[in-house]
């Protein structure tokens, strides 16, 4: 794992919660959508809160595409869940919400899981370049 | 009534979501690493390459699913119950998954991972 592949996570992490962000602020702004008028959830991204949510969430999809080209889904997942603590540290110190304990107890669950799965390899290797390893660790053992 | 509807809409977000990441994970291993990638052929033959793969499509037509899912479980429950509920099985049925599908090592690591990260979604909607 370079510094660049950690950025791509935090990437992930970061636009996945910012995307939401904006979209739901967003979405208030707009107010209720009825089921009667419903093309007009296609005019909702004129409004540049949404389009700017929108815009964060493609950004997301490229980071999470770009990470599974070289990381595991078992390894994504949870190392870019940090996004669901930047999501509440915004929530307590940007929009100001009340975080009870149990969410405190949450986001401590989720930093402990992420620092789990973190501490371990990224990929795993396929099948071929696994036999290949094992070849390059025996002959270098063989070698006098 | 209502609630049944509710879990059903659940466990259709999970099947969904769950096969959306294993397609989209499969797709990017098969397009190759990205970074690597972009450097030899460019911008764009990456994007054609992503795009044109199957279980890409496939993968954003099952996201696709599991986000209108989404929004009838949440017409049909609370939202206090859809979102924590499907977001935090998905970890689980996804290491499941990962395993089967994708013959990912998920080792005891990252199985501790998953379950943390499934009850700390829990518990922030408590």
């Amino acid at each position: 794992m370079t510094f660049r592949k950690y950025l791509v996570l935090a990437g992930v992490a970061f636009f996945a919660a910012t995307g939401d962000g904006f979209i739901a602020r967003g979405m208030k702004q707009v107010g209720n959508i009825s089921l009667h008028h419903l093309p007009d959830i296609l005019l909702v991204v004129l409004n540049p809160v949404i389009a700017l949510g929108v815009l964060f969430l493609l950004v997301f999809f490229t980071c999470y595409m770009t990470a599974l080209s070289w990381a595991d889904l078992t390894y994504v997942l949870p190392a870019t869940s940090v996004s669901y603590v930047v999501l509440t540290l915004i929530a307590k110190f940007i929009l100001h919400e009340n975080v009870s304990f149990t969410r405190w107890l949450g986001i401590l669950l989720i930093s402990a899981g992420v620092g789990f799965v973190t501490q371990g390899p990224a990929f795993t290797p396929p099948p071929r370049e696994k036999s290949e390893e094992l070849l390059a660790s025996l002959s270098a053992r063989l070698e006098p | 009534m209502k609630s049944l509807y509710a879990w059903g809409a659940i466990a259709v977000i999970v099947l969904t979501s769950t096969a959306g990441d294993v397609l989209l994970s499969r797709a990017m291993k098969q397009v190759g690493d990205v970074g690597a990638l972009r450097r030899r052929v460019g911008v764009l033959a990456v994007l054609a390459r992503v795009l044109k793969n199957p279980n890409f499509l496939l993968g954003v037509l099952c996201m696709a699913t599991a986000f209108y899912s989404l929004l009838f479980g949440l017409s049909w429950g609370d939202l206090s119950l859809v979102v924590p509920a499907s977001t935090s099985l998905t970890f689980i049925t996804n290491a499941v998954a990962a395993k089967i599908f994708l013959h990912e090592r998920v080792d005891q690591r990252r199985w501790v991972a998953a379950l943390l990260v499934a009850g700390g979604v829990v518990l922030l909607a408590v």
